[in-house]
């Protein structure tokens, strides 16, 4: 089979699995793993674009998804008028302060004499850190305790949610930036032990900084951009039509709002995968590429290395940031406590691989596939486990095989992600 | 002023956990740079090797428990220690076979190998979610306390009292005792001296009639022995749970990397200095503090300048600052 044949057969492939979950389950769980399949790929494409194009090592992927998440509390909720009053500015000033500080030290680590400038940049950061807290502690509390059952944060700016899509990417690259200017340029495990480091900041940051966005108590009732099923249920004219199809008000209010989450998420798909597609097949995609296959070469050819690979990393961390801004509209809330590095991170990097990185289509589909299977792997299992311990009489050994069925899902992504590697190790849909 | 009183709290709070939290990075480290040094990639597996040797330590400890085996004031589980280096190591040696042989031969680059440690890490997390859970287990038994506070306090009469848990010491113990057998391992027998220069140039170690499957097998033992030496003393220590251990893999990198990765006296020294850290800056200095300063100078506040759950940030924040200042790391490990 050649190229074109092959993707295609990937997509009708994906297509027909989607479709037979909904013939056979239920169509909206179908709806429900091709709108998250949809945003897997959004995110492959992210993780593809650093890696299979510039071969960056970067497993901060979890961060970026939750910075997008903190996108959408930001722009979308009500703004806490009252918190504003208590310490809203205040903690603005704090954390320019902070900014400011850490911009004071790099400046006098570039221009002071050798001889001091140690002392000087942890003296300017100690100072700082210490005036830091004393503005910002003081402002936190008074924010905090602002209503803290239902509020106790700033809110956001009360935009419509789609524009915390695009915001969520910048936040994201933004982020990006940071860590790049530090870690790109080494070793390619230390970017990685970077970036996985990174991750785990923005979420202990999201967990503790109630003022930001509540911390462990969560926002929830986000605004979203499509209607209510409730509403949708009231609405006469709306159930009429839904009688027309033979369906009952409830099944189709829902079917309604999540085809809308997925025409909204195959539009944004489809414009990432043009760009990106595009990308790949410009001189810059094929400079890229050839600062991947051979770092010293292209930079013997001039090529700036550490520039493009910061170029690639905003850009790729850019997408995670906005994938993950689409996630949490869905879900409707900002969760911190959820966000897992296995299935955050690490997932993403399976689809990549599996679905040949390198390769856009190839992340797309990897994106649908392995979120298709991380999906019904548990059911799956739990079938294979009820047949296998149907001879068992009932007892403590057959309740912990059932109930650790929901534990096969990892087991079978790693299972997946090493036959890959060994068998096909350039994927499903190899790089051309 | 009171010195002996904030020198009995700072060792309660701060010396002894650190040393003792210090003591299990440092094996966990270890484990990270031996891996480094002889295969040359970072394994991302190993806070779930830990994970994998713990469990079926802990298992084992519950059978013996359930056996009425007992070794008295000391934890049942340092008897299950040799069965859960023998099943982690089963786990690492058909690792190698059926995974990582395979990439040796091609010669893969190092990053490839990276990712192979991902799948791997994917498997042994399902793998002991699949046995024991994902929940928190406790399996420690014996004499809680070498030292209670009551007894502190009638010994020295002073009034802040100095608490040390049996499971500090045992780990301060078993970790000396484990790097010196380590140690006198790697710089007196022929098989680590043999894997001391397999790392230190591969092509030279195999013209001497090395053989590197010999020294592969090796690694892997050791480091089952040092992921579940490691991982029992965090459980007795602290609690036992399969994320937490996958989580340790950040501090545990930091060591590695803080001390120069491929350098073994390097990990201990890193895992001292991201313990000492991570508590350090963790802690509420409030109670050292106020024995110290006198008293219109006591702090108000809890004088703490990060909240607990920042301690990765504190680990994240020293490998940034040894990246950028000192690559190589504090003991000039290697850089390739």
């Amino acid at each position: 089979m050649n190229g074109h044949a092959r993707t295609f057969a990937m997509f009708a492939l994906v297509a027909v699995l989607i479709v037979g979950t909904g013939m056979v389950q239920s169509w909206n769980s179908a709806l429900l793993i091709l709108n998250m399949g949809l945003v897997s790929a959004v995110m492959s494409l992210g993780v593809n674009l650093q890696w299979g194009f510039a071969g960056l090592f970067n497993v901060g992927v979890m961060g970026f998804v939750a910075l997008g998440g903190l996108s959408v509390v930001l722009v979308s909720m009500p703004p806490v008028g009252e918190a504003w009053a208590a310490g809203g500015t205040r903690i603005l000033a704090g954390l320019a302060l902070g900014a400011a500080s850490i911009a004071a030290a790099a400046m006098t680590w570039k221009r002071a004499p050798r001889r001091w400038r140690g002392w000087a940049v942890a003296a300017i950061l100690i100072v700082g850190f210490i005036l830091y807290r004393m503005v910002l502690s003081p402002a936190v509390d008074a924010v905090e305790s602002v209503n803290s059952a239902s509020t106790g944060y700033l809110g956001g700016l009360g935009l419509p949610v789609l524009l915390a899509w695009p915001v969520g990417g910048l936040l994201a690259a933004g982020a990006a930036w940071i860590i790049g200017k530090t870690a790109l340029g080494l070793r390619s495990d230390y970017l990685a032990i970077a970036t996985l480091g990174i991750a785990e900041i923005v979420i202990a940051v999201l967990k503790n900084e109630d003022w930001l966005a509540r911390g462990v108590k969560n926002v929830i009732g986000l605004p979203r951009p499509v209607p209510y099923e409730v509403d949708l249920q009231r609405d006469a004219d709306f159930v009429a039509r839904a009688g027309e199809w033979g369906l009952d008000a409830t099944t189709a209010s829902t079917l309604y709002v999540k085809a809308g989450y997925g025409i909204l998420f195959a539009a944004v798909l489809a414009v990432v995968l043009v760009l990106a597609q595009l990308a790949l097949n410009s001189p810059w995609g094929r400079m890229m590429r050839a600062i991947r296959d051979n770092e010293t070469a292209a930079r013997a050819m001039g090529k700036d290395v550490t520039g493009r690979h910061l170029q690639v990393f905003i850009l790729g961390s850019a997408i995670c940031g906005m994938a993950g801004a689409m996630m949490t509209t869905l879900d409707g809330q900002l969760t911190p406590s959820s966000y897992q590095p296995l299935r955050y991170t690490f997932l993403i990097w399976v689809m990549v691989i599996v679905g040949g990185s390198g390769n856009n289509y190839g992340a797309v589909i990897g994106g649908f596939l392995i979120w298709f299977l991380w999906v019904q792997v548990e059911p799956m299992g739990q079938a294979l486990m009820g047949f296998v311990t149907s001879g068992l009489s009932d007892g403590a050994l057959k309740a912990h095989l059932l109930g650790s069925v929901q534990h096969m899902r990892l087991l079978t992504m790693g299972v997946v992600l090493l036959l890959v590697l060994r068998f096909s190790p350039r994927g499903l849909l190899p790089e051309r | 002023m009171d010195l002996l009183n904030a020198f009995v709290a700072l060792s309660n709070f701060v010396l002894i956990p650190a040393i003792a939290y210090g003591c299990q990075l440092a094996l966990g480290a270890l484990g990270v740079t031996l891996v480094y040094g002889i295969l040359r990639f970072s394994n991302f597996a190993h806070g779930d090797t830990m994970a994998f040797g713990t469990m079926v330590a802990i298992l084992v400890t519950w059978g013996l428990q359930g056996l009425g085996v007992s070794l008295g004031p000391l934890p049942t589980a340092l008897l299950a220690i040799p069965f859960g280096i023998a099943g982690c190591a089963l786990l690492l040696l058909a690792t190698d076979r059926v995974v990582f042989r395979f990439y040796r031969a091609q010669k893969v680059v190092p990053v490839i190998l990276v990712i192979v440690s991902m799948g791997v890490m994917f498997v042994y997390n399902g793998l002991t979610r699949l046995v024991i859970g994902p929940d928190s287990r406790t399996f420690g038994d014996g004499a809680r306390y070498l030292m209670n506070a009551r007894q502190f306090r009638e010994l020295t009469g002073l009034s802040e009292p100095l608490v040390i848990r049996s499971t500090q010491a045992i780990t301060v113990v078993t970790a000396v005792v484990v790097v010196a057998a380590l140690f006198w391992f790697l710089n007196r027998t022929r098989t680590g001296k043999s894997m001391r220069a397999y790392s230190d140039n591969e092509d030279l170690a195999l013209l001497s009639g090395i053989d590197p499957e010999r020294v592969v097998r090796v690694t892997w033992l050791l480091v089952a022995c040092l992921a579940t030496i490691a991982g029992v003393l965090y459980g007795l220590d602290k609690t036992f749970m399969p994320f937490t251990y996958f989580q340790l893999l950040l501090p545990i990198f930091a060591a590695a990397i803080v001390g120069g990765l491929g350098s073994p006296l390097g990990a201990i020294a890193g895992g001292f200095v991201i313990a000492f850290s991570e508590v350090g800056i963790t802690y509420a200095w409030k109670k050292v503090l106020t024995y110290l300063l006198p008293e219109p100078l006591e702090p108000d506040g809890l004088v703490q300048l990060l909240a607990t759950d920042y301690k990765f940030a504190v680990s994240f924040m020293i490998l940034v600052v040894v990246l950028l200042f000192r690559p190589t790391g504090l003991f000039r490990g290697k850089s390739v």
